[in-house]
């Protein structure tokens, strides 16, 4: 019984963190590669080449604990936007205002800012959309101050939704950009 | 759509895909068809002379290629085997109904091998119409059916069959991602590549050696060129900002890709080592999705005019003109391998479908009935059309043929398929 409930906390907190708009560290170690190679090439011209498996593992990062600190704005990173808009609206001025500040008291950390979309169409012409996104982030951050060099703007399109129904409500909470600080990308 | 060949194919489905699906793993693609042509041709497979010493019939492989093609329908000979050189007895071919039959013998060819010979013949006007002879180990009875289905197909229409060709496509289940590559009939399925990170936008190089694709194991999207026969890959875009949409020129050396490093996305060609960086074109827009026609022009989607719509320009550079204009969503242009025709994905009152424009009447033709389609693909021959979509809140891919006849869904039992792109035909 205790394990079984244990099993249902657990999904429930992996429920959670999917569902998270906060970005988070991967804490898995880069993987080995899964090599397999074939040995030799085929002797017929029937038989087609072996694929040789790759596993792409992520690295791991370091803790940023003053930009998790629940109690400290700094550890919201993300701004909201309207369908088909790229316009950051006033209640994210703080957020931002926040963050600008953080970047020019750290010159030396950098931060990666993701534009994302709703599922809603082309792939790629969505990742192009989700740019927008961040450059309008990125925009705001160089009008407040904050130096070029720390900053970037990418896109990752429809591809990492922080919820995974087709409902207006789930649209709207995957049309985000994501700040996410050195030792985070 | 004829309603009576549609119903013959729907008893005929169930054992195929049963067929396709017992000898699969879990995430193995199984092959329904779900549409044929009006007008099938009756083609009997005899069994081969000697094919059941090997580990399966090749003339499984055969038949069921021809059966999926949608242009053939398979004519029932019975277990007993017909050799490479036996006379044909043509009245009862063609009391069968068949119109044409192929005969076949494998036997040992030394060291572990065998031989195959293959006899095809008009059973109306009672000649051969050629034959092939190859050698196979007993466990290339796959890639040997597939060959032996090009020959038919060939010899029957006239234009070269994709039996043999490979697709990619990407698996997700769960968090996890794979880029796999499979034989055109889903079968052969291996992984090329797994990540935690989102892979898409697979494209083959002209030979059939490489992908390039966009990962994001990185957390932005970089594009990669990766050797498949020796897992090896590069780094073909890494600037500043997103690296996306990859395309190989006919010359197999450069990519179009997709880069933000000046600001907006927009298009440049790099070559496959990510040496080389040019502007292709320029726009006040978004530029993306470029696909490299037969005829020297790059199609891509742009925004420039307000919404998205096809552009095209000379891979040398210039003006950029302007391809569709009906409707408000036109995105994701793939040229047909002779340049005639171009497939792209319109939204039409909220449907994303797979439409074909050709490219001299301008003429175009919704080619599916489905709504949440994305990334077309022309089969090497231009016959078919590779897609993906979804039924049921899963990801499948799906074929059409360009005349909108000939339909098949692909899918596995868990997970979800996505972004396919079919292969070149394979160099022997």
């Amino acid at each position: 019984m205790k394990f079984a409930r244990l099993t249902l906390s657990l999904i429930a907190v992996g429920l959670l963190a999917a569902c998270s708009s906060a970005p988070k560290t991967d804490a898995d170690q880069a993987g080995a590669a899964v090599e397999e190679r074939s040995s030799g090439a085929s002797t017929s011209g029937v038989d087609n080449s072996r694929v040789v498996p790759v596993d792409a593992g992520s690295a791991s990062g370091t803790g940023i604990a003053a930009l998790k600190d629940p109690k400290s704005i700094l550890s919201k990173r993300s701004v909201l936007f309207d369908y088909d808009s790229y316009v950051i609206k006033s209640e994210y001025q703080a957020l931002i205002e926040a963050h600008a500040k953080f970047l020019l008291a750290n010159p030396k950390m950098k931060m990666l800012i993701q534009g994302n979309t709703d599922e809603r169409g082309s792939r790629e012409y969505n990742l192009a959309l989700g740019q927008k996104r961040a450059d309008a982030v990125k925009k705001a951050l160089s009008l407040l101050g904050v130096p070029e060099a720390q900053l970037e703007s990418v896109s990752l399109g429809e591809e990492k939704p922080s919820c995974d129904e087709s409902t207006e409500s789930c649209w709207a909470a995957n049309r985000r950009g994501d700040m996410l600080y050195s030792g985070e990308f | 759509m004829n309603e009576r060949i549609l119903t013959v194919l729907r008893s005929a489905v169930p054992g195929c895909a049963l067929v396709l699906a017992s000898a699969a793993a879990q995430a193995q693609l199984a092959i329904e068809i779900t549409g044929a042509g009006a007008n099938r041709m009756p083609v009997a497979v005899a069994a081969f002379e000697g094919e059941n010493a090997l580990p399966r019939a090749v003339t499984d492989i055969v038949r069921a290629d021809l059966e999926r093609s949608g242009l053939f329908k398979m004519v029932e000979l019975g277990p007993s085997p017909m050799g490479a050189n036996a006379p044909v007895d043509y009245g009862r071919i063609r009391s069968r109904g068949a119109d044409a039959v192929a005969v076949g013998t494998v036997s040992p060819g030394g060291g572990g091998r065998y031989q195959v010979q293959v006899q095809l013949h008009d059973s109306q006007k009672q000649v051969s119409l050629g034959g092939q002879a190859m050698t196979m180990a007993p466990n290339q009875y796959r890639a040997t059916g597939h060959r032996i289905a090009d020959f038919i197909y060939e010899k029957l229409t006239g234009e070269p069959g994709v039996f043999s060709t490979r697709i990619a496509y990407v698996l997700k289940v769960g968090p996890r991602y794979e880029l796999q590559i499979a034989d055109a009939d889903g079968s052969n399925a291996q992984t090329a590549l797994a990540s935690k990170e989102p892979i898409i936008s697979p494209a083959w190089s002209p030979d059939g050696t490489r992908l390039a694709y966009v990962s994001f194991e990185s957390k932005k999207p970089v594009v990669y060129v990766h050797s498949l026969a020796t897992g090896q890959r590069n780094v073909a875009a890494n600037f500043k900002g997103s690296n996306s949409a990859p395309a190989w020129a006919p010359d197999g050396r450069r990519l179009a890709v997709v880069l933000t490093k000046d600001g907006q996305s927009q298009l440049y060609s790099v070559n496959a080592d990510g040496s080389g960086v040019q502007r292709l074109a320029s726009s006040a827009g978004i530029d993306t999705e470029p696909s490299w026609s037969i005829d020297g022009m790059i199609y891509f989607t742009s925004d420039r005019g307000g919404s998205p719509q096809i552009y095209r320009v000379s891979a040398g550079g210039g003006t950029a003109e302007r391809v569709t204009f009906e409707g408000s969503y036109n995105v994701s242009p793939r040229p047909s391998p002779d340049g005639k025709s171009l497939v792209y994905v319109s939204r039409n009152g909220g449907r994303f479908q797979i439409t074909m424009l050709d490219l001299a009447s301008r003429q175009t033709q919704i080619l599916t009935d489905t709504s949440k389609d994305e990334s077309p693909s022309f089969a090497p021959n231009g016959r078919m059309i590779l897609y993906a979509t979804e039924t049921g809140g899963r990801g499948v891919l799906a074929a059409v043929s360009a005349d909108g006849r000939v339909k098949q869904r692909l899918s596995v039992q868990s997970g979800d398929v996505r972004e396919p792109a079919w292969g070149p035909q394979p160099r022997n």
